[in-house]
């Protein structure tokens, strides 16, 4: 990875028609070749973003840069490095297979033999080379997702973008679909952008994640990272008088301490017991007069992600 | 996004035509047999009763019209319901995502169109062979008041299908604008029959320039002089045209 950014946005914001606020303000970056959820509840606002990228919503403010090409002055660069597998389906039904993944070549301006060769190319990788000739809609729900990705990948652009593309999916093509994308994105570098509101998909497929709820990115980082914040909670401790320690200070099992004034703060992970800070703070002689634990808004929203299914 | 990407194009074009062959049983069929029943039935059997009109038989003065009528109707059914079930299914969100500029699919959609348009015109030409064997006095008009007829249909399809919201608005303007203005538009009379006054209403109709130079065409006569069916055409052409484009690039009734 030369540090290369595959997308910089830059207080993105979006109203709808009706005073909607769909995005608020949003700050993002994704490296080349990264492989990058955009996880949030339904209504967050992901395919609003997803669909300002891909040109087919119309932004009310901010920048967008796509492999450094702005998006209002090369409109026409951005979408030809941009691949992207919508969360509805959005082909003509009557179409054959082949015919929609040709036409799509044809729009990116690929001449008819490459379409071709290209075409043949990924229905098989996709395995429905067999289905060439059949009408979209004779096609189950997983293969219309594939020729979906098919299409977006026909113009071979550098950034594949997926819009939940296993919702309502069932687990086992589910599974195939992740083994499918992460070889694109590990074997050929292709830098990939999925929005999900399952935690386990990001968890198991993704390096980076942004948390997005109410138009908002509330949290970006990497996945590891994320999940532990996510996993942690954190007690506030009121003291009669300054420790003497300052700072930070670990004391094993994950727990983390940082004092201030009157204030000792304990992050411990979920399931470790609090004995051994009270232990510390008896050794240590600090008088406590209160105790609260500090809500944890990440774990609030996954709580809330999970709640949804 | 003015640039004309030839491939995408060409691509947009093929995809039109394959629409329309693929339906052709919808598309190409019932204008024929229309055609068929208006020659038969005004042209035979009440046009026998007519002594003449415009100096020819009457059948033979109808005769442009009804291909005229047939290159309209289908120029703007092929694109509004084109795009408009590109709309409803949402496949014009391929064009969208892809580097096509604007006036690639304005002018794609648009020879899908015409191509429909002919396609009718010259089949409802070949049917009318069968009741009056007449040869276009001119063909090069006849093929270029033909074709920008069809243009301007083609374009007044597109708008209506931006607009429209459900199937059935698109079917509004065919019924209850460009029918009627079709047969007051002078394909079964000559304005000649009409007062002064009503010759004045009737010449507000921009149809009638249309459906007359295309006779001039074929009959080598016309109520209008050629000159103001080319400027009609031509302004209609500009006008629709520059409302298109200006919907496809604000992105009207297509984008979020
Ligand atoms: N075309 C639209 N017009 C008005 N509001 C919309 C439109 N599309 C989405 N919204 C609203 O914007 C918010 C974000 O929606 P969306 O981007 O689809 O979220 P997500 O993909 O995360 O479920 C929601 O409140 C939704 O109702
Ligand atoms: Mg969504």
């Amino acid at each position: 990875m030369n540090g290369e950014k595959a997308l910089i946005i830059h207080q993105l914001h979006k109203t709808y028609a009706g005073d909607v606020i769909a995005l608020k303000q949003v700050d993002l970056e994704v490296e080349k070749g990264d492989f990058f959820a955009l996880l949030g509840p339904n209504g967050a606002g992901k395919s609003t973003l997803i669909g300002i990228l891909s040109s087919l919503v119309n932004k009310t403010s901010g920048q967008v840069h796509v492999f450094g090409h702005d998006i209002d002055k090369h409109p026409a660069a951005v979408r030809k490095m941009i691949g992207l597998v919508p969360q509805e389906f959005n082909f003509n039904v009557f179409e054959s297979v082949a015919n929609i993944v040709m036409t799509s070549a044809g729009y990116h301006g690929i001449k008819r033999s490459v379409a071709a060769e290209r075409t043949e190319r990924y229905l098989k990788l996709l395995d429905l080379w067999d289905k060439r000739s059949a009408a979209a809609r004779t096609l189950s729900g997983g293969m219309k997702r594939r020729l979906m990705i098919a299409r977006a990948l026909v113009h071979e652009p550098g950034l594949l973008i997926l819009d939940e593309p296993t919702a309502g999916v069932d687990i086992e093509i589910r599974r195939s679909m992740w083994d499918f994308l992460r070889k694109l994105n590990e074997e050929e570098g292709k830098t990939i952008i999925l929005t999900t509101h399952y935690l386990e998909e990001a968890e198991s497929l993704c390096r980076n994640v942004a948390v997005i709820n109410h138009g908002e990115i509330i949290e970006q980082g990497s996945v590891a990272r994320l999940l532990s914040r996510a996993m942690t909670q954190t007690f506030v401790f009121d003291i009669e008088q300054p420790a003497k320690a300052t700072g930070h200070q670990a004391l094993g099992d994950g727990i983390q301490l940082k004092f201030m004034d009157d204030q000792l703060e304990a992050e411990i992970p979920t399931g470790v017991p609090l004995d051994s800070v009270l232990d510390f703070l008896r050794k240590e002689n600090i008088q406590v007069n209160s105790m609260r634990a500090k809500s944890n808004r990440l774990e609030t929203f996954f709580l809330q992600l999970v709640d949804q299914d | 996004m003015l640039a004309l990407n030839l491939t995408a194009f060409r691509t947009i074009v093929r995809k039109e035509i394959r629409r329309f062959m693929r339906i052709w049983v919808q598309t190409i069929t019932p204008p024929a047999i229309n055609a068929l029943l208006y020659l038969v039935i005004f042209g035979g059997l009440i046009g026998s009763r007519i002594s003449e009109m415009g100096g020819v038989s009457y059948l033979t003065f109808i005769m442009p019209g009804i291909i005229m009528m047939g290159i309209i109707m289908n120029s703007y059914a092929n694109v509004s319901s084109s795009f408009f079930s590109g709309k409803f299914q949402r496949s014009i969100e391929e064009m969208l995502v892809s580097p096509v500029s604007n006036l690639t699919i304005l002018l794609g959609f648009i020879t899908g169109g015409v191509c429909r348009g002919l396609l009718v015109g010259f089949i409802v030409a070949v049917v009318a062979l069968g009741f009056t064997q007449t040869v276009p006095a001119h063909p090069l008009i006849t093929l270029l008041v033909a074709t920008m007829a069809s243009v301007v249909f083609s374009l007044g399809g597109l708008i209506n299908a931006v607009l429209a919201r459900s199937f059935d608005d698109i079917s509004i303007i065919p019924n209850f604008v460009l029918t009627p203005l079709t047969y007051l538009g002078g394909i079964f009379f000559s304005i000649e029959l009409l007062s002064g006054f009503w010759q004045a209403i009737a010449k507000l109709n921009p149809i009638l320039y249309m459906i007359n130079g295309f006779r001039f065409g074929i009959l080598g006569s016309s109520d209008i002089p050629l000159l103001h069916t080319f400027v009609v055409l031509l302004l209609f052409i500009l006008f629709l045209g520059s409302i298109a484009m200006r919907m496809l690039s604000t992105g009207k009734g297509i984008k979020g």
